[in-house]
Order: structure tokens, then C-alpha cells, then sequence
């Protein structure tokens, strides 16, 4: 079985904006992946051209097989795209938009599925109510029933959360794993770094352009970020310590930044052997926002 | 098909949803100008030899409906898709360009076609209005609207903003519908003028138009499907050649 996505060597170019400097990277069927990255770092301009709204400059992609620019009809087909921006057709409602978006992908009778998105995205109340008259999240949940009409095997969210509340966020990541548990794949771009550890499988960091990272996300997490152990202490911090030192908090307590687990022995000793008690002790978990501050930094 | 007929049917609905600003409000339009120029000069001006000249503007006033609304149906839609960003929607879904093209064409012709029997409809009650080539009618009103359909198309695809398609329409489409002998016959021009107006593709689609009711036209009604099937064919070249290639479109 081919990969769900497979993208070698593009590159796009917007005059003299580089929006892309050569991105390959394969994604396999039924994985949850993340692309993440800072604004403008060509997440958006990479999922266009996967779904064929903007054409590579160099290199090519396929979905499922697919290439999107010569085999186009096949490709899309296999492709559900929630965009980011709040689009809407202000003309129907939203029933009349799941059945125009379905007639789109060549589905003349989709109502038992259209009817199942609609439950499950908790729209059925809202069907017959016209996209105007629905509150941002409503919209949201309609952009992302559109991109499922087709039963896509890829589905790519394009910042699907931002500026969700809390309630449909977590219906919408409920409704999403459960689509990922059925077999299909699924990209992410977010800039909520905590959805995308709790949720992806892989992730490939992104920065102008360029892919700076791309691994396992417990691969990313241990990698680079090592340990941080924050300590509240009876006496001034030993000498012997200072390069550790990651921060100073305003409440006194001081943040170091370790290798590894191992090298907590190491503070330990060094404190018992300058006679520093220690009051307060934590070891904190690296997350993906440390990892990702880390490699944005390093790139 | 289902493709198309899907996207075809979402842009008549589009119109059909708001048709009194869409077929409703062009009508009454076209009936404004028949009861002024028609009071002002009716019994002044005799355009062809025993026809009334209401009875001589009905048909270009339809026409010109059927032109101006049919440009206006494709170019406003995409236009407005593209502001909106909901032309994405249609993007996204394997639709060939020649899908696309035809969805947007057949329902300027449709807007167009409705406009225009709504004019003639609204208006054949009170002024006599012969009908001599029925066939004539139809295939000048289906084939004018579609060369304005596939105009509206370039121009909704060109623009990118509302005084850039009012531009298309202010300073193109309106001097071409109102200098194409809507008002008068040509004959009545100087040469220069004449010469002009020859130049004029809209003209053709008038005069052949008129043809249909009166059996008498300007220029030959044969002649004139000519022009106007060449204009609809180099036009259609273009906008399907733009909407393969993605302009303005897919970036």
C-alpha cells in the first residue's frame, strides 16, 4: 500500500518569497501526524498544495498514490481539507452545504452519512438553519462535517481549534481519534502544542520553509529536551551549579535545565556536598513546547 | 456529471434565492427605460418602417437584460466566492475545469434567459409585439448570454475586489450594451459610428435578436450568428485555458 501522503522535493516560490525550500517527508496510512511550526513557516502554503489549491514550484505530491496535479480527480477524492479560515456559503443552510459539498465529489444520494457527520458533530438541531445564523464554533464543526462528506481516507485539519472553546475542542478531538481508531489518516497543523503531543503520533517541525525536526513525538520529547528539575533551597545556590541554571523564579524557587534523569544524582551530591538543603524538589516532564523552543532556536 | 449538475444547481439556486434583486429588480429596470424613452419618443421616431418604436425597443431592452444579468450572475458569484474565501469549497472537490467552466456558464445563461422572458413577459400586455422568427429569438438569447456568461467568468476570476468588477462592468459591459443599437437603429448613425458599432460583438447579438420579432435587421441574422458563435468560442478558449491553468484561482 502506497503512503496516505508522500511529498518529495517541493518548493514554492511566491516572487521572491520562499515559502517552500524543499519539503519531502512521507506520511503512512491510519498515522495521526502534526505539522507544526511558527506563523509563516509554510504549513498552510504545504497543505494547499496538497489539496491542489496552490501548485508546487518544484517537486510533487501524492495521497494515496496519487500525484494532485496529474492524477487530481483520484487525489482529492482520497482528500478532506478543513481549512483555517471561518468560510461559509452565506446563500444556504447547512444541510443544503453538506449535500452540495457531497454532489461536488460526484455522491448523488449521501444522506444516511450526511446525517451520521451531522450527529456526530452534535449539527443535527442546526441542520435546516442557514450558515449565517450560526456562532463561530457552529461554523467550525460545519467546515469540518464538509471535509469528512466524502468519507475521505486522508483528512488534514488546518488549525481547526484556534479560537474554539473548550467544549468543542474536546468533542472535536473526541469525533477526530475516533475517525484516526477507524483507519484514517490524519494531519494536524496547531499552534496548541499540548494537543499535538497528546494527539500525534509523528510531528515534522516546520521553519521558513524548511522541515527542522520530524520524528516520533516521544523520540522528539526525549531527544532534545533532556530533564528539568526545579528546586527551592535553604542557602544560595552552589557555584558548582550555576551553569545549570535555566531560571530564577520570582518566588525563589530556581529551575535547572539536566541532560537526563542520571544527572539529577549529580545535583543532589554537588548540594549535599556544599550543604544546601533542599526544601522543595520536582522533576518536571519535558514537553513539546520546550522541545519545540529548542529546535526553533537551534535552526 | 453529478459534479457539475451539483455546482450548476448551487449557482441557479444562488440566483434563484434572491430573485427579486435578481430577476425581480432587472425586470422593472427594463420596464423604467420602455415607459421613458418610449413616452419621450414614441410617434417621433420610426426605426423600421409601420413598427411602433416601443414595440422596436422591447427586444433590445430585453437583450440587453439578458446580457448585463448574465455577466453579472458568473462575475458577482466568483467574485464574491473569492472575497468570501467559500470558493474553496469548490476547489477542493475533483471538478475538471470544464466542469467548472460549464456549471458557471449555464447559469449566467439561465439568469439571463429568466431576465429576458421576464422583460418580454412583463411587457407584451400592453404593447403589440410580433414574433416572426421564434428560433431566431431563442438561439440569439442563449447564445448572447453565454458569450456574457463566459465574459463574467474572466472577469470574476480577474478581479479581486468590488470596484475592480464594477470597473469590468461600468466601463466595458455598459458602453458596449448601450452603444449596440438598443435604443436605435444603427442606420441612423454617420459612417464613422456605423463603422464603430460594427466593431461592437453586442450589436450583433441585438440586431440579431430584434431579427426574431420583426424578420428585419440591420445586418444579416446569419451573419450575425456568425459573430457571435466566434466571440463565444474565442471567449470560451480563454476562460478554459485561465481555469486549467488555475489563474488567479490556485496560486
Amino acid at each position: 500500500m502506497p503512503p496516505a501522503i508522500e511529498v518529495l522535493g517541493v518548493a514554492k516560490r511566491y516572487g521572491s518569497l520562499e515559502a517552500l525550500a524543499g519539503v519531502s517527508l512521507s506520511v503512512g496510512c491510519g498515522e495521526f501526524f502534526g505539522l507544526l511550526g511558527p506563523n509563516g513557516a509554510g504549513k498552510t502554503t504545504l497543505i494547499s498544495i496538497l489539496a491542489g489549491l496552490a501548485r508546487a514550484s518544484r517537486g510533487s505530491v501524492r495521497i494515496m498514490g496519487h500525484d494532485v496535479v496529474d492524477n487530481y480527480r483520484e487525489a482529492r477524492r482520497a482528500l478532506g481539507v478543513v481549512p483555517q479560515e471561518l468560510v461559509f456559503d452565506p446563500f444556504f443552510t447547512v444541510r443544503e452545504t453538506l449535500v452540495f459539498q457531497s454532489g461536488y465529489f460526484g455522491l448523488r444520494d449521501n444522506r444516511a452519512w450526511i446525517d451520521e457527520v451531522l450527529d456526530n458533530l452534535d449539527l443535527t438541531a442546526k441542520a435546516d438553519t442557514n450558515m449565517r445564523a450560526l456562532s463561530g464554533g457552529m461554523k467550525r464543526r460545519v467546515l469540518v462535517a464538509q471535509a469528512l462528506v466524502h468519507k475521505p481516507p486522508v483528512i488534514v485539519l488546518d488549525e481547526p481549534t484556534a479560537g474554539v472553546d473548550v467544549e468543542l475542542r474536546q468533542a472535536l478531538w473526541r469525533f477526530i481519534r475516533r475517525l484516526n481508531r477507524d483507519g484514517h489518516t490524519i494531519v494536524l497543523t496547531t499552534h496548541y502544542l499540548e494537543e499535538a503531543e497528546a494527539l500525534c503520533g509523528r510531528i515534522a517541525m516546520l521553519k521558513q520553509g524548511r522541515i527542522v525536526a520530524l520524528d516520533r513525538t516521544e523520540n522528539l520529547l526525549q531527544m532534545h529536551s533532556g530533564c528539568q528539575l526545579v528546586l527551592r533551597l535553604g542557602a544560595a545556590l552552589p557555584v558548582a551549579l550555576e551553569p545549570q541554571l535555566a531560571e530564577r523564579r520570582e518566588d525563589g524557587a530556581l529551575r535547572l535545565a539536566l541532560p537526563d534523569y542520571a544527572a539529577v544524582e549529580g545535583v543532589m551530591a554537588a548540594l549535599r556536598e556544599a550543604q544546601v538543603a533542599v526544601q522543595e524538589m520536582e522533576i518536571l516532564q519535558p514537553d513539546l513546547e520546550d522541545v519545540f523552543v529548542q529546535i526553533m532556536n537551534k535552526a | 456529471m453529478t459534479g457539475f449538475y451539483t455546482l450548476f444547481h448551487k449557482e441557479w439556486l444562488r440566483f434563484w434565492k434572491v430573485s427579486v434583486q435578481t430577476v425581480l429588480a432587472p425586470v422593472l429596470t427594463a420596464l423604467l427605460y420602455l415607459m421613458v424613452f418610449g413616452h419621450a419618443l414614441a410617434g417621433r421616431v420610426e426605426v423600421f418602417p409601420g413598427i411602433d418604436y416601443r414595440s422596436f425597443l422591447i427586444p433590445g431592452l430585453a437583450m440587453m437584460s439578458v446580457l448585463q444579468n448574465s455577466f453579472a450572475n458568473a462575475s458577482s458569484s466568483l467574485m464574491q466566492s473569492k472575497m468570501q474565501g467559500n470558493i474553496v469549497f469548490v476547489l477542493l472537490p475533483p471538478l475538471s475545469h470544464r466542469e467548472f467552466f460549464m456549471a458557471y456558464l449555464l447559469a449566467a445563461v439561465g439568469r439571463g434567459v429568466v431576465v429576458g422572458a421576464g422583460v418580454l413577459l412583463a411587457t407584451v400586455w400592453f404593447i403589440e409585439l410580433p414574433l416572426a422568427h421564434p428560433l431566431w429569438v431563442l438561439m440569439f438569447g442563449v447564445a448572447g448570454s453565454a458569450v456574457m456568461g463566459a465574459l463574467g467568468i474572466v472577469a470574476g476570476i480577474q478581479s479581486e475586489k468590488v470596484d475592480q468588477l464594477a470597473a469590468f462592468t461600468n466601463f466595458i459591459i455598459l458602453p458596449l450594451t448601450f452603444l449596440s443599437g438598443v435604443f436605435y437603429s444603427i442606420q441612423s448613425l454617420s459612417p464613422f459610428w456605423q463603422l464603430v458599432s460594427h466593431l461592437n460583438p453586442v450589436f450583433y447579438m441585438i440586431d440579431g435578436f430584434r431579427y426574431g420579432f420583426f424578420g428585419v435587421s440591420d445586418t444579416s441574422p446569419a451573419l450575425s450568428l456568425v459573430i457571435v458563435g466566434a466571440s463565444f468560442v474565442a471567449l470560451s478558449w480563454l476562460t478554459l485555458a485561465l481555469l486549467k491553468r488555475g489563474y488567479k484561482l490556485r496560486y
